[in-house]
């Protein structure tokens, strides 16, 4: 039962079918197998969040879930909204206010910060906070991130920023 | 780091979970979030043989009142627990004490079975389990045992779980009508494993507390059911009564030193916590004079 396993996931809107050792995590999966490398790999037990996808639209560590378990759903990564458009806006301004520098953090940082833009149109600076909490970013103090997430906010609201 | 190698079996039903956790005893594992026992595996402090995924048994999720009990499955996820009116109507202290499990990605695939079997001494739900006298419902091949939370936790990691059970449900009993509650931690980052903290149940009777159940985590190898709560009980707290029953929770708790905090810290911790508790469920503001974190 160590051999490979067979899998079928849908990954930004596309079918995969593939065969899967069990030991292997969702995030080597994309990385490694699809090349979707978007989706960085920091701390690889939960604690950096730079491996935060979409499952069935939830967020999840896909350092903390095996290949095996995506079975059967569907994964969003930072490709798939990227492409889509759907965190245009959001990335503008994490470029507009220096919310990235080695940007290492950033594909996961906008993955729980568009999660949060999609559960409460107008969060204050303490929700996105406490949302973004489990993101780790070593580079911009986190001001510039909050900044940045605080002006989409407004905007998709209609208001000024 | 990644896991070791090892077999996967995704369960079909309880009895074939439990078949396959009979044949292979405790050099299988069950896999529910993984929310714990992925880091571990990670970080390979256990290289399990066999995984047993469970994550598709539906008959173990949700949430359901009946009569006097809440019956939540043992794979109902974090979010699902933080979202439920069920649970924010009948057993409250559960929901504010989620929003304190780890971080928005994590409370989307932990499940509340997996953190009780888990039984990490710092985590919150098992220490909530023991304030809300909640039933823990195991399966095993001789049948089912109920449970009581107190018993349940035996140490760090450590349960009356046997390798060939599972995990099914717990169930709370329905909040009396005169319940409050209390529930706070010191973490270094919103969403850390507590340094020291408190669930606590509370049955109100006017001015007075006619129940007090102060359950604290991180302060010991499992949660502690503080005895010295005892002397908060039918008698008008005065400041020396609970400077009396502090000084008692300081000579009753035992906890561990690590690298986040020495044992003379959070037992200092554990002291605030109850102070805090005490005045902010009795209004009384006079109490928590003196003492600060």
């Amino acid at each position: 039962m160590t051999a490979p396993v067979p899998i079928s996931l849908e990954v930004n809107g596309e079918r995969v079918n593939e065969h899967v050792l069990p030991r292997l995590n969702l995030a080597d999966f994309l990385r490694e197998q699809l090349q979707l490398t978007g989706t960085h790999v920091g701390c690889e037990h939960g604690v950096c969040g730079a491996c935060t996808v979409r499952v069935n639209g939830d967020i999840v560590r896909s350092c903390l879930m095996l290949a095996v378990q995506a079975h059967g759903a569907s994964v969003q990564t930072i490709e798939g909204l990227s492409d889509s458009g759907e965190v245009a806006d959001l990335q503008a301004a994490f470029r507009d206010r220096n919310a990235l520098q080695c940007g290492y953090c950033t594909p996961g940082m906008l993955m729980a910060a568009q999660d949060l833009l999609n559960q409460q149109t107008e969060p204050d600076r303490e929700q996105i906070r406490e949302h973004l909490s489990g993101n780790y970013c070593r580079c911009t103090g986190y001001q510039a991130i909050v900044d940045a997430v605080e002006t989409t906010a407004r905007l998709r609201a209609g208001r000024q920023p | 780091m990644k896991a070791s190698a090892f077999s996967y079996a995704r369960a079909t039903s309880v009895a074939n979970a439990l078949e396959l956790l009979a044949a292979h005893g405790d050099r299988a594992k069950v896999l529910s979030g993984g929310q714990s026992l992925m880091p571990a595996m990670n970080l390979r402090l256990i290289s399990p043989e066999l995984i047993v995924d469970i994550g598709e048994l539906a008959e173990l999720r949700g949430i359901a009142v009946t009569g006097g009990a809440l019956r939540i499955g043992a794979l109902t996820r974090h979010v699902d627990l933080q979202r439920s009116p069920d649970i924010a109507a009948h057993a409250p202290l559960l929901t504010e004490a989620v929003a304190h499990v780890a971080h928005p990605a994590i409370r989307n695939r932990g499940t509340i079975g997996g953190s009780l079997a888990h039984a990490d001494p710092a985590s919150e739900l098992p220490a909530c389990m023991v304030a809300l006298s909640a039933t823990v419902v195991v399966r095993g091949p001789k049948g089912e045992r109920r449970i009581g939370a107190a018993d349940f936790f035996r140490g760090i990691y450590e349960t009356a779980l046997s390798p060939d059970e599972l995990l099914i449900a717990v169930e709370l009993p329905v909040e009396p009508t005169n319940s409050a509650h209390f529930f706070h931690e010191f973490a270094r980052r919103h969403g850390d494993y507590a340094i020291a903290g408190l669930a606590a149940q509370a049955v109100m009777s006017s001015n007075v507390f006619a129940d007090l159940r102060l359950a604290f985590f991180a302060v010991g190898d499992r949660p502690v059911l503080a005895l010295a709560a005892n002397r908060l009980v039918n008698v008008s707290i005065t400041p020396a009564v609970l400077s009396e029953a502090s000084a008692a929770l300081a000579e009753e708790l035992d906890p561990q030193e690590d690298q986040q905090a020495s044992a003379s810290m959070r037992r200092h911790l554990a002291q605030v916590l109850m102070q805090r508790c005490v005045s902010t469920l009795l209004g009384r503001t006079d109490l928590d004079a003196g003492r600060s974190a």
